[in-house]
């Protein structure tokens, strides 16, 4: 296997969000599947969230708990009759607790293609520096 | 002696016991439990990548599948009279080498699947687009697919 060919996607089942407050809408709540990585300067957090528009989605932090909260319509016309069903549509939730101060100014959300990249810069106190340590 | 009224519906052919009736009785639950609690539809996938949701109208099947990050000309869409054909491969970008990753969860890879539709379609008039990370392709069905009125004349 050459390093270029990739393997073959599995077809998945959405994963369904336990929420610590009961809903008032009925509907499922799914988990959207990320990906977080950290370097020096900040923290990234790409989330797939197929079908949402950026007006229904919140993203809150708050005390070092980061909330994304969206909501998805079903897309279908007023008229269409399943065929067959697949995958369910729904609210999207999920909250990360961040142990690392924030930036909360300098965060930066995009949403392409029902992916979120949001960028959380680290607080300049928290990157880390070199101490030397003095020897008497 | 011992006399047992026997029911009409009773298979005549030889008494096998009080066994036999619950036995009957066992199986007819089954069924209608199986029948209460079938499996919901979501169940019946195909498990195979992307995950569709098939929908129709008088005019149209709709063919919607989620498939986040992805751009309609990284799709290969192709029809033939009653069947859809959606390949591609999902890339996911290389980010910054020195960064410490905490969750991968997000996957990529290639796909291809393949549906069969119930009836004809019109090939030539197959649309297709991409928004939110949602495809969405509308296959209008062949005229002789399509339900037809037809009056009847009283003279």
């Amino acid at each position: 296997m050459t390093e270029t060919e990739s393997k073959a996607l599995q077809a998945k089942d959405k994963t369904e969000a336990v929420t610590p407050a009961e809903q008032t809408r009925p509907g499922p709540v799914f988990t959207p599947a990320v990906d977080i990585f950290e370097t020096d300067k900040e923290i990234t957090l790409l989330a797939d969230m197929p079908g949402i528009k950026g007006e229904d989605l919140v993203i809150d932090l708050h005390e070092n708990v980061l909330t994304l909260d969206g909501n998805v319509e079903p897309p279908d016309g007023p008229d269409e009759v399943d065929v067959f069903r697949e995958y369910r549509t729904g609210k999207y939730y999920r909250q990360f607790t961040l142990s690392e101060i924030i930036d909360q100014a300098q965060i930066k959300a995009e949403l392409q293609d029902g992916v979120l990249r949001l960028k959380l810069p680290k607080v300049k106190a928290a990157t880390p520096r070199r101490i030397t340590v003095q020897a008497e | 002696m011992l006399l047992l009224r026997r029911p009409h519906y009773w298979p005549a052919s030889g008494w096998r016991g009080p066994f036999e009736e619950l036995e009957r009785m066992r199986r007819q639950m089954d069924l209608m439990s199986a029948a209460l609690f079938r499996a919901p539809s979501v169940e019946t996938a195909a498990g195979v990548f992307p995950m569709m949701n098939v929908t129709e109208d008088g005019d149209n099947y709709y063919i919607r599948a989620e498939l986040p990050g992805m751009k309609a000309d990284e799709l290969a869409i192709t029809v033939t009279a009653n069947s859809i054909s959606i390949s591609g491969e999902r890339k996911l970008a290389v980010e910054d080498e020195k960064a410490q990753y905490h969750r991968r969860e997000r996957e990529g890879g290639k796909f291809n699947r393949i549906v069969s539709l119930p009836t004809q379609i019109e090939t030539e008039k197959v649309t297709a687009r991409c928004t939110d990370g949602i495809l969405a392709v509308t296959l209008p069905k062949a005229e002789s697919a399509k339900p037809k009125r037809i009056t009847v004349n009283l003279s």
